[in-house]
């Protein structure tokens, strides 16, 4: 073992300090190969330095949960003997380099997250932030990256079913592609990845090893974008560093490694991910509490002379780690060969190291030949778990004084709330007819409503007559405003949208984009953000399972606004009828569930909101929620919808939540998809429309006595707001619009703004 | 028909719908791997949607090569039911059981959307239930669905009622607006659109029951 030179370090992305500890833990110097290990596993990618101390303040617990925060997946008990795995990640920088394979490797990846619980992966869903379209190159990226979602997902067979899409400056040099997964797997079925059994194998399933991906997650992942040559040459030079995906070679390792799931064969399983093989290998040994050893020349390769720590650090796509008894490799070997899969022993389960002190430590060990030359010898958990961990400093932003200050819910002129109201209209549908959101037949409601809603079915699960909804959402500026309250009305959304299709909040998940953790101002808003969640959280009785966090989202210095990305899994107990949508018939009551200002000193606030960006305006004040009111408005709308699902007859024929494009954007989606229009009552004022302060519901009644009843027996506040009928939307003086006008601009502002539309 | 073989590729990703489908119409269903040689077994044969052998080359180019298919031309010419679904359709064409071929859609992007198809024909296996003119709101979901064969062939799909279904709005660029095509004794039969995935209002659509019930009624001997 030769020592590398001092600056090596630097260029694997480790700090002076790191290096150092990497030292102490080693008791000497580190090889080459050993500091290629660190260099990985330390990064801030796989190791969450910067944000594992703050993430320990959310709630993480519940009777429901089966599996929380730091497995592959979280995993709930959705009752009927099904347990439900969900897990959320950022694919942010590969898709900024190499839109379409960046993000096809994200759903990749995320897939086998799930699957390795034991899931079956039966949804999708990508929440996806690009800077405004006027830019070419941002319609590259939209373009690209939606076709490799659909490229990817539809060709694996997972059905994508919803997302987001948010268009901001702040994203223009780095989008942010992020990818949620639900699966279900019969209860008992739940296996972990643990190696254990000294004597046993680990098996290398899938795709040969080639150089793609390495770095990925330091070089990549771990440090922002220099932004140096504008943004249309980001950074080309990390374009290796960028994986390609094979979604065929997914299918099979899916359906082959299920197989052995349901054959008993494997003791663990975890897929290679971010580090490669490096990662699996410490992190199986790791809680298993044993050693390892890898042959290194064991490994299939793409290519000759691949250098170990290559071999070691490659993130190849498509790869699982099986750790199995000897006695039933052969059985192993034959089930993957019926699914063409790749099966080869790489490594062998070994007896821990015990030291002097009498403790013992599992070590990984690099070998050249099972029997051969050890390369790098490293504790497994110290690749695993014991990476630094950084109390960074943090720092209310300076100028935040005067953002705040400069609030539109004051000063900003009224204008044309006709004009304002078309120019915020927007349908996802191009995006989404793109993806199979329909595979396995369960997708009750599916992408571009307010929640998805599946039936719980699949392939080997237990019959069941339950749903789950999911929801992903985001405000990223609300979180410039206010990281903390932004936060925790960005899951109320969440949890809102959920209500929408009459599901109950179970459980949450995160993916928390932000800026670089080194600028004080970030590591602020990431602290605040967490808080906020966890406040949220608390007050809603929501436990956390799950989550992933995506730093130095920054270009040229520049970074992104706070964006912590909600991702909501609910349950309805009974579903054998559709929650009622947003389609009104005629002559329908319009009312508005939730608290109204009318006449109030203080208006429903306009900072942050979609209105206000769109002028110019960023910057204004926003407030936290009153949560006895809120928590007895969800109870109400999920009891009222829950019932509609469960097939009882109800006089409610429409549900929307108020969110993006205020009380006014709710109301012309609805009258968009339904094609009849409304009459409303004038309303306080134009913050009245287009708050998007969250909470209330706009829903529709043909019998709005009952109703109304119904709301005030719940202590729910209602208000009649107006009739469905005719060929227009009005809103009292404000707002006189034709339902045509409504319907098409909505429908082709997207198309429009890609040139697609010919 | 009891008995219903649904044939499995490897990159196939529809038979577990198919099945479902097949099972709540009473039928019994047995998934079929791909390198099965005999088919006699069954009462019908089912190709599922999905991308089988990845698409590679192009949907359906490496299937017909597989050792199914044989045996599926076999079922065919014995008159047995035949049902290629999307990716089936394609890989019955490639393989050479159903004329023309699928091209990318018009749009050049994936479609996943509902559609409104007239029936054109009855005169097949999985239209014989369904009335000439009735419309069915059946989702389509394909990147290589836009029908195309030469003008005689097409001639003669017309003249024989070879052209079953047609889409009201054609949304692919699909040669006539065709959808589902049969072959000319009309046991063997191909579609873009997934009637599997319209067997439930909660799903959005049970008009696709119609045509899987022709289906499981078609004799043998068709």
């Amino acid at each position: 073992m030769t020592s590398p030179p001092q600056s090596l370090h630097r260029a694997l992305g480790l700090s002076d300090d790191e290096f150092e500890d990497i030292q102490i833990v080693l008791g000497r110097e580190p090889n080459h190969l050993e500091l290629a290990l660190f260099g990985v596993m330390w990064s801030e990618h796989c190791s969450y330095k910067s944000s594992r101390l703050h993430l320990r303040r959310l709630p993480t617990t519940g009777p429901h949960v089966l599996v929380g925060p730091g497995e592959n997946a979280g995993v709930i008990d959705a009752g009927d003997g099904i347990a439900v795995a969900i897990r959320i990640e950022s694919h942010n920088h590969p898709s900024a380099i190499e839109p379409y394979q960046g993000a096809a490797t994200g759903v990749g990846g995320i897939l086998r997250d799930v699957f390795t619980m034991g899931a079956r992966p039966l949804a999708v869903m990508d929440p996806l932030f690009f800077g405004e379209l006027s830019d070419a190159r941002q319609r590259w990226l939209v373009e690209g990256v939606v076709s490799g979602i659909s490229g990817y997902g539809n060709s694996v067979g997972v059905p994508t079913i919803g997302g987001e899409l948010t268009f901001d400056d702040c994203y223009s040099s780095n989008p942010l592609v992020n990818v949620l997964c639900v699966g279900a797997l019969p209860k008992e079925r739940l296996v972990l990845g643990i190696a254990s059994g000294v004597g046993n194998l680990a098996v290398l399933l899938g795709s040969r090893t080639g150089r793609d991906g390495i770095g990925g997650v330091s070089v990549l992942a771990s440090a922002g974008f220099s932004g140096e040559d504008g943004a249309a040459s980001i950074d080309d030079a990390k374009r290796p560093s960028v994986q390609v995906g094979d979604p065929y070679e997914e299918k099979r390792l899916i359906e082959a490694c299920l197989a052995l799931l349901d054959d008993g064969l494997v003791v663990g399983i975890q897929d290679l991910g971010g580090a490669g093989l490096v990662c699996a290998t410490s992190e199986t040994a790791a809680r298993g509490g044993v050693g390892m050893d890898v042959d290194v020349t064991a490994v299939p390769l793409r290519e000759p002379g691949m250098a170990p720590f290559e071999i070691m650090t490659s993130e190849s796509q498509e790869r699982m780690l099986a750790i199995i008894t000897p006695e039933n490799l052969e059985a192993v070997s034959a089930l993957c060969e019926k699914w063409e899969v790749r099966a080869t022993v790489v490594g062998r389960v070994v007896e821990p190291l015990t030291r002097s002190d009498g403790t013992s430590r599992g070590m990984l060990r690099i070998r050249h030949g099972f029997d051969g030359e050890v390369l790098a010898e490293v504790p497994a958990s110290a690749l695993a778990d014991e990476a630094p961990l950084y109390d960074r400093p943090r720092e209310r932003p300076a100028t935040l004084v005067d953002i705040l200050a400069d609030d539109p819910t004051v000063d900003e002129p009224v204008g044309s709330p006709n004009d304002d109201l078309l120019e915020l209209l927007v349908d996802p549908a191009w995006v989404y007819r793109q993806y199979d959101s329909q595979l396995f037949l369960n997708t009750v409601v599916g992408p571009g409503r307010d929640a998805a809603l599946l039936r719980l079915a699949g392939p080997g699960l237990p019959n069941s007559t339950r749903g789950i909804a999911l929801s992903t959402d985001s405000n990223p500026r609300w979180c410039a405003l206010d990281p903390r309250i932004g936060t925790a009305l960005t899951v109320i959304e969440g949890v809102a949208n959920l209500a929408c299709v009459g599901a109950k909040a179970k459980a949450v998940v995160n993916c928390l984009n932000f800026g670089n953790p080194e600028h004080p101002e970030v590591m602020w808003q990431l602290s605040e953000s967490i808080d906020g969640m966890a406040e949220a959280c608390v007050a809603l009785e929501l436990p956390v399972i799950g989550g992933n966090v995506s730093l130095y989202n920054e270009s040229g210095g520049s970074d992104i606004d706070p964006t912590p990305v909600i991702g909501l899994l609910g349950v309805v107990d009974e579903l054998v009828a559709a929650p009622p949508g947003w389609n009104w018939g005629s002559g329908d009551a319009i009312v508005l569930v939730g608290a109204r200002r009318a006449h109030a000193e203080r208006p429903f606030p306009l900072g942050g909101s979609r209105w206000a960006t769109k002028r110019g305006r960023r910057g204004g004040v926003i407030e936290g929620v009153d949560h006895v009111a809120l928590i007895s408005t969800l109870d109400f709308v999920v009891a009222e919808i829950a019932s509609i699902c469960a097939g009882d007859v109800s006089d409610v024929t429409a549900v929307h939540d108020v969110s993006g494009g205020g009380l006014a954007g709710a109301l012309a989606e609805m009258v968009a998809a339904t094609g009849v229009g409304a009459e409303i009552m004038e309303l306080d004022a134009h913050a009245e429309l287009f708050s998007e302060f969250p909470g209330r519901f706009v829903m529709a009644t043909s019998d709005v006595d009952a109703f109304q009843a119904r709301a005030d027996a719940a202590g729910v506040m209602t208000t009649r707001l107006g009739t469905s009928g005719g060929v227009q939307l009005r809103v009292g003086s404000m707002i006189e619009l034709s339902v045509t006008q409504i319907a098409s601009r909505r429908r082709d502002a997207l198309e429009e703004a890609l040139g697609a539309l010919n | 028909m009891n008995r219903v073989g649904i044939v499995v590729f490897p990159g196939s990703n529809c038979e577990y719908d198919a099945a479902a489908a097949m099972k709540a119409l009473g039928v019994t269903v047995e998934l079929v791997w791909h390198s099965t040689t005999d088919l006699s077994d069954f009462d019908g044969v089912i190709l599922p949607g999905g991308f089988a052998h990845g698409d590679y080359l192009r949907p359906g180019a490496l299937a017909r090569f597989s050792p199914v298919m044989a045996a599926v031309q076999r079922f065919a010419d014995e008159g047995g039911p035949v049902l290629g679904i999307c990716n089936g359709f394609q890989v019955l064409t490639e393989a050479g059981l159903l004329p023309g071929a699928l091209q990318k859609n018009i749009g050049l992007t994936f479609l996943c959307q509902p559609t409104t198809l007239v029936v054109t024909s009855n005169n097949s296996v999985l239209t014989s239930g369904a009335t000439i003119g009735q419309e069915l709101v059946i989702p389509i979901n394909h990147f290589s669905g836009s029908y195309t064969c030469d003008d005689e062939t097409l001639e003669r799909l017309l003249d024989n009622g070879q052209v079953v279904l047609r889409y009201k709005d054609n949304p692919n660029g699909s040669l006539a607006d065709i959808a589902g095509l049969a072959n000319e004794r009309g046991n063997v039969v191909g579609l873009m659109p997934h009637p599997e995935r319209a067997m439930s209002t909660l799903l959005g659509s049970a008009d696709g029951r119609v045509l899987l019930e022709s289906f499981v009624a078609a004799n043998v001997a068709a």
